[in-house]
């Protein structure tokens, strides 16, 4: 739309429209959360015991979840990004799925390997590793319902660095290793660091899965529900405006980092 | 010598079908060809880029057929900027010396001796970002020829360079490839190009070689219609052999040698035609009266039509024959030609 005809076309009033309308929804809400709890409640809750380590609890796992991601996912997104090969859609349908099951049976389908019932369960078991009600069965779901997005993210970054340079680099003696981090690994670092930022700021807010796998040890999400629960809306709000600030970090960091200058290739 | 023999590349949509060339050592060897004619695949073909089906590829009596890129000794540069582009000049330059064997001071040396003649100490410290095509162009050469190759493959490395700069930019190359003694592959879809630096050239259409040898053979004695459109021969034309005549249109024209077949093409040269006022009486076999068509101005020549019969005949002359025969559209004149500037396939 030209400007001229902008302010008489009914049309870019519409959109217009539509763009305030969403942008109300978005921040009315977290804006009144932000401002309702006082500062009294504020600071009760920063050195709450139990908010203190359900926040920590998210974190670690959050990070550790995303941590996970970079070292199974890197290599996958590398090959995705790199090669065809029939099945390619269905193999790229499969990672998103975990997007669009309801995270409750994300939960309970991770459970239900994690049982003695399964060979998988049992060898966990004898390696003396438990998923139901710890912090591994937390990271597990976490990682289950974070690795779509870093997995997409950081495939799209090394579908943007040209194949050509690789071929260069191989020309100039490099092996495929040496090439992928000589080259493309410094290349994709960005969408690498942002990738795994999604990833965490995904698990970050995950409950309904982590509620189903443990409840306790308690995360940040689990103990807001568990406050709303038992105290109302009043309970939940510190240790939600607490969690909101975190997330909002990652957040911003996040678009720093992939906001700078890209690559000039 | 490189010696590529009944290669075959399939890709989806494109083949490059029974290759056999051989490319002298130390030489310049040009591709020619139109856009998709597969001159990049044959390239990456060589390099180890681009998979091949069957066929081979032998580098100096090694055969290199399934040897990853990094063991074949093959250097490339592209026509876009193909820089690392998170590494400034310097370190593009001595990305590959770590995998080449030699020590620290012939690499020093080896770096000096290509940024002095590549003209780029000025921009060691600099990200390729901030280069212009042809600065990138001289790294891109320098960061290819400090790991000693014994082949150097170039993809259209002009084409992203301003016109004014193309001329000194072909002149280095040219100097670089006589210093390193290097056998340099160039593609490039323009002749003109080709002319100026090739020793030897193959002409691709359609993933097949249609001819190869020296440039000036391909320029005078083209095989086929494609490689004679392809070089600039506007004067082509069917054909039927009689001896050392060729029956075109309604009038016989005298060739230097008998054609092998019955039937085919003959081309002639637009410069290898001349007009004259009155029939030559001298030892030029071929003379036609005609009436001038058409003058189009070339810049520094002009392409003349004349119509001798049927035959439409297009002439190159020089702007002072044009003055001194006084030639316009309507004027009947002669159009001559030898009978060894009659190719015929």
């Amino acid at each position: 739309m030209d400007p001229g005809t902008r302010k008489s076309n009914p049309f870019f009033w519409l959109c217009l429209a539509s763009g305030a309308l969403v942008l109300a929804f978005i921040l009315i809400p977290i804006l009144h959360l932000m401002m309702r709890p006082s500062a009294e409640s504020l600071g009760r809750a920063v050195t709450d015991i139990d908010v203190i380590s359900a926040i920590r609890l998210s974190l670690a796992t959050s990070l550790a979840a995303a941590a996970i991601a970079v070292i199974m996912g890197t290599p996958f997104a590398y090959l995705l990004a790199r090669s065809s090969f029939r099945g390619k859609r269905v193999v790229e349908s499969i990672i998103e799925l975990p997007i669009v099951i309801p995270h409750p049976v994300v939960g309970i389908a991770i459970l239900s390997i994690a049982g003695r019932g399964h060979w998988i369960g049992s060898a966990l078991s004898d390696l003396g590793i438990r998923i139901m009600g710890s912090a591994t069965g937390i990271i597990a779901v976490l990682a289950f319902v974070g690795l779509p997005f870093y997995i997409s993210t950081v495939k799209n970054g090394f579908e943007a660095i040209p194949p050509r340079l690789e071929s260069v680099s191989r020309s100039l003696g490099a092996s495929v290793s040496q090439t992928f981090f000589r080259v493309t690994f410094p290349l994709a670092a960005r969408s690498i660091l942002a990738g795994f930022i999604m990833c965490a700021a995904r698990a970050i807010s995950e409950f309904g899965a982590v509620i189903v796998v443990a409840y306790h040890p308690m995360n940040a999400p689990v103990l807001i529900f568990e406050r709303f629960e038992s105290y109302g809306l009043d309970g939940a709000l510190p240790v939600s405006v607490l969690l909101v600030i975190v997330c909002l970090m990652l957040f911003v960091v996040m678009r720093i980092l992939t906001l700078q200058r890209k690559w000039k290739t | 010598m490189i010696r590529i023999a009944g290669l075959t590349v399939r890709l989806p949509g494109f083949s490059l079908t029974d290759i056999t060339l051989g490319i002298p050592e130390n030489q310049f060897f040009v591709l020619l060809g139109p856009t998709g004619s597969g001159k990049t695949v044959l390239l990456e073909a060589i390099a180890g880029i681009e998979k091949i089906s069957s066929g081979s590829v032998r580098i100096c009596g090694l055969d290199v057929t399934n040897l990853p890129p990094e063991k074949r000794g093959v250097g490339i540069v592209y026509q876009d900027s193909c820089l690392f582009p998170h590494l400034c000049v310097s370190d593009n330059i001595r990305y590959g010396l770590r995998y080449r064997r030699g020590n620290g001071a012939g690499n020093v040396q080896r770096f000096d001796e290509l940024v002095d003649l590549l003209k780029i100490s000025h921009l060691l410290k600099r990200k390729p970002a901030t280069l212009s095509g042809g600065e990138i162009q001289r790294t891109a050469l320098a960061r290819a020829l400090i790991t000693g190759p014994r082949v150097l493959l170039l993809d259209e490395p002009f084409s992203a360079i301003d016109q004014s700069f193309r001329a000194e930019l072909q002149q280095l190359l040219k100097t670089l490839q006589r210093k390193s003694g290097v056998t340099f592959i160039m593609v490039t879809h323009s002749f003109s190009e080709a002319l100026s630096l090739a020793d030897r050239a193959a002409v691709l259409q359609n993933g097949r070689v249609e001819q190869d040898g020296s440039i000036m053979d391909i320029f005078k004695k083209p095989r086929s219609a494609y490689v004679a459109e392809f070089v600039g021969i506007k004067n082509i034309y069917p054909a039927n052999f009689r001896g050392l005549y060729a029956e075109v249109n309604d009038g016989m024209i005298r060739m230097g040698d008998e054609a092998a077949s019955g039937h085919g093409y003959i081309a002639i040269r637009p410069e290898d035609i001349i007009l004259s006022k009155s029939r030559l009486s001298s030892s030029i076999r071929n003379s036609f009266p005609g009436t001038v068509r058409s003058v189009f101005d070339r810049g520094y020549t002009f392409e003349v039509d004349v119509q001798a019969g049927e035959t439409l005949y297009r002439s190159l002359i020089t702007r002072s024959a044009l003055v001194e025969l006084d030639i316009r559209p309507g004027q009947d004149l002669f159009v001559s030609f030898k009978a060894t500037a009659v190719h015929c396939f």
